[in-house]
């Protein structure tokens, strides 16, 4: 399992080169690897967006992904994985999240990277700051989403 | 008959919009022992414009608001996530 928070502009396919270079060459065992990549676009609720800040919860950000991906790894026999997440200014077609995952089968990678990116939306203390022509404002979450809220 | 009075200090950090609303990161404060989430948000959400819904951790867990702290706890508030 690897997992880094990244404050700068990546590269997910070169990343995901690098590490199975160098932590997956001995698993002869893996027969199925499934990728999700999320990047940013330039429309959202009918507005151009012209970049966006995204903020985190250090520490709690990072003990949560651990927390999703554990579950998903047991879950689906995972044998590794990764989770990759942008914060600061991102740009339109810039990288947020890569999420892969292998597996002896494909369909407990598909299952495994879906889960891990639902439980990542719903419960990741990420946040997203919009800039658009009529100022900023922030992401509403997808209201399909897990309700982990407390009202007030 | 002595009374002692008994304060505790926490860290309370604040995200996104609702540090927006309440206008700082974080802050220590003190807080007296059976005091809950919901306590200190009343607390630091009075007189602020914030009016959607909130969501709380302590210690990097997420809690209900009628969880007690504890002296030397983090509690955070923030809405709710939106990242991915």
């Amino acid at each position: 399992m690897y997992i880094e928070i990244i404050n700068e502009e990546f590269d997910p396919w070169q990343k995901l080169v690098e590490y199975k270079r160098s932590q997956l060459k001995d698993k002869t065992n893996i027969g199925a690897c499934s990728v999700f990549l999320g990047t940013m676009r330039d429309i959202n609720s009918g507005d151009t967006i012209k970049s966006m800040e995204l903020q985190h919860y250090p520490d709690m950000t990072e003990s949560y992904l651990e927390k999703i991906v554990d579950s998903s790894t047991k879950k689906f026999k995972i044998i590794d994985s990764i989770v990759l997440h942008r914060v600061g200014l991102v740009t339109p077609s810039d990288p947020i999240v890569l999420v892969a995952t292998w597996s002896e089968h494909r369909d407990e990678a598909f299952e495994a990277t879906r889960q891990i990116m639902e439980s990542l939306k719903s419960e990741a203390p990420f946040w997203k700051k919009e800039s658009t022509d009529k100022g900023f404002r922030w992401v509403e979450p997808e209201t399909n989403q897990t309700d982990n809220t407390s009202e007030v | 008959m002595y009374h002692s009075l008994i304060i505790m200090v926490i860290v309370v950090k604040y995200f996104a919009s609702i540090s927006d609303a309440i206008g700082k990161a974080s802050e220590k404060i003190n807080i007296q022992p059976g005091v809950t989430a919901d306590d200190v948000w009343s607390d630091v959400s009075k007189d602020k414009k914030y009016t959607g819904k909130v969501m709380v951790a302590v210690n990097h867990e997420y809690v209900d608001m009628n969880y007690p702290l504890n002296d030397h706890d983090e509690i955070a508030f923030f809405p709710p996530v939106t990242g991915g």
